[in-house]
């Protein structure tokens, strides 16, 4: 199949070193990836077109670039199913500064990976032989693991667009991956010491949900599922004193109380009842509301059959939890 | 057609323009639309952090009231229409329903498995068609200029919405803004997060995600914003001023939710669709499609 390929190209030795677009033609067998047409370019058009690649085979992580604007392998991308009249789109993965074409500078992404401390780390006395853990206790890691370090989820993270502060997909879900270990932690295999580290500002609870990670993962790690998992592990483990935490315990509470949201008393109580100075920073977006008839119902009624909402969570969730 | 109405919980609270406006508009379509008074919120996702479990049974409590009425789930919001895509996914897994329904049991209540719940966005492309809806523009949208805003729950991820099966979901919303006589500002934010789920948690990033979307939009020549979802809206529109701040620029980006768009182009009153209840100041978009007020 012909391919037109148009790349964004990137040379840091030019006089004027700024990202440029580029179309090359190419033919490729009609089932044919992307790396494949890339590959071409670089042997058949110009030899100075930079690109990683290794296994060609989705196991190495070498290749992840932006097709169509979001990232992906390009080894594992068949190009018939992504071209569009004729043209296939590519870019240099995102939220990592470009060091030559597609080729990006992975340290921020390596530190924040290190910041996790992604090793094992038992509490309490060594057992006399190995560290034992059940098939039961490891299966549900084997999707976490599968984790290639490719950072496409790094790359279409939309925290990480705007803060690079943030941890990111990879990381927490590299820190699930300890977090869930039956032999990390303490001896019920609950890891305090991270989940304290990852329940801080740029941890666990600035990710928003937005499942750009989950969908941009080629192995199926579902990264943002693994930080949703870590925030069920923190309200578990004791950790209640973030907005975040709040907001959820908040969002829960209505819920169960009424059936549905209680919008107007969620935002204080996410931001903690006694936190004078973010209630009065709240103070001209509540007046806005009200001027411009957007202030949620001050009376919050319940739904009706509330009470059978009421009993799902009980049986659902155990008295007990409450 | 009929169908279930599930229109979530922030079109009755902090964006009561949606409900009136959603409701006027499929009059005119002929949309029948039966109120679930009983049926709970989603759980937005948030409920699922702490347990998912919960939130795919309150879900399943929702889907079994609409297949007692024999009715299709009609939603306006993206972020339920994700979240109630997702628990039924999950539930396509026999073993995992048969448990939710054992839950459902002392309610008398059992899902079967064949809810389909749909955005109205869906459910004007798919089913009503965008010929009936042509035929109902009385005032195109003409010489306007309208960036889509989808809100991730919609298009993400797309197993669970179906994409596969439904590749016109991809551009729905673009397909939408043609039918309404309006010219597609096409940008990269369209599909990325608002920044609503974090706002309590992370202000600053939020409104920089608000920034971030409205001033592309805006850069590129777009009179106004549209969206199918009410969080991302009441994002957008109530916060974009903070985030203009925060940015160091104005912006000034009228957000419209879809049905008002809809609703303007089918020549009903900008009071009728609530748009003096926006935060963004409407009335220079209203003044260029000739409906001053």
């Amino acid at each position: 199949m012909d391919v037109t390929l148009k790349v964004q190209r990137f040379d840091p030795e030019a006089a004027d070193p700024k990202p440029y677009w580029e179309n090359f033609q190419v033919s490729i067998e009609d089932n044919g990836t992307v790396l494949d047409a890339l590959i071409k370019v670089r042997e058949d058009n110009d030899g100075s077109f930079s690109l990683r690649c290794s296994c060609r085979s989705s196991i190495c992580g070498s290749c992840a670039v932006r097709i169509n604007g979001h990232a992906g392998l390009a080894c594992k991308t068949q190009a018939q199913k992504v071209i569009k009249d004729g043209v296939i789109t590519v870019e240099p993965a995102g939220n990592m500064p470009v060091v030559k074409d597609l080729v990006v500078n992975f340290d921020g992404f390596w530190d924040k990976v290190m910041e996790v401390e992604p090793y094992l780390k038992p509490e309490g006395p060594e057992p006399e032989a190995e560290y034992i853990a059940s098939n039961d206790a490891m299966l549900h890691l084997s999707g976490v693991t599968a984790c290639i370090m490719c950072g496409a989820c790094y790359s279409d993270c939309t925290v990480l667009e705007v803060d690079p502060t943030f941890l990111g997909p990879a990381a927490l879900a590299k820190a699930y991956r300890f977090t869930a270990d039956p032999r990390d932690g303490d001896e019920n295999g609950v890891s305090r010491d991270r989940l304290e580290q990852l329940n801080k500002p740029t941890g666990m609870w600035d990710c928003t949900r937005c499942m750009e990670c989950v969908t941009a993962c080629p192995k199926g790690v579902a990264p943002m599922d693994r930080i949703m998992a870590l925030r069920d592990q923190a309200l578990e483990a004791g950790f209640h004193n973030t907005n975040g935490a709040r907001h959820t315990e908040a969002f829960s509470d209505s819920v169960e109380h009424s059936g549905w949201l209680d919008e107007l008393r969620l935002v204080p109580k996410s931001l903690g009842m006694t936190n004078v100075s973010a209630l009065v920073g709240y103070a001209p977006i509540a007046i806005q509301a009200i001027t411009h008839g957007k202030m949620p119902p001050i009376i919050h009624k319940k739904l009706p059959d509330s009470k059978n909402v009421r009993k799902l969570f009980d049986k659902v969730q155990g008295p007990k939890q409450r | 057609m009929k169908y279930a109405f599930f229109p979530g919980c922030v079109s009755r609270g902090g964006c009561p323009e949606l409900y009136p406006a959603t409701k006027l508009i499929c009059e005119k379509l002929e949309i029948e639309l039966q109120e679930m008074p009983a049926a709970s919120c989603t759980g937005a996702g948030v409920l699922q952090e702490k347990n998912e479990l919960l939130g795919d049974t309150l879900n399943a409590r929702t889907f079994a009231m609409a297949e007692a009425l024999d009715l299709p789930i009609l939603t306006i919001c993206s972020t339920c229409q994700g979240v109630m895509s997702q628990a039924n996914h999950r539930m396509k897994n026999p073993e995992y329903l048969a448990k939710i329904n054992g839950f459902l049991a002392e309610e008398g209540l059992e899902y079967k498995g064949n809810a389909r719940p749909k955005h109205l966005l869906w459910v004007l492309v798919e089913d009503i068609g965008l010929d009936k809806l042509l035929s109902l523009i009385t005032r195109p949208l003409a010489g306007m200029r309208m960036a889509p805003f989808y809100g991730c729950y919609i298009v993400r991820p797309t197993d669970a919405l179906e994409f596969e099966d439904h590749p016109e979901r991809q551009s729905a919303l673009e397909q939408i803004i043609e039918t309404i006589g309006a010219t597609v500002v096409d940008f990269a934010g369209k599909t990325r997060c608002c920044g609503f789920p974090i706002l309590t948690i992370n202000e600053r990033n939020s409104m920089a995600m608000v920034g971030k979307h409205t001033s592309e939009a805006k850069d590129l020549g777009a009179d106004a914003m549209i969206t199918p979802c009410p969080l991302c809206h009441l994002n957008l529109d109530s916060f974009q001023p903070k985030a203009a701040a925060q940015a160091g620029r104005p912006i000034e980006l009228p957000i419209l939710h879809m049905p008002q768009a809809i609703g303007l182009a089918m020549g009903l009153s900008p009071q009728d669709m609530g748009l003096k209840r926006h935060i963004v100041n409407t009335k220079p978009l209203l003044t260029k499609i000739g409906a001053g007020v």
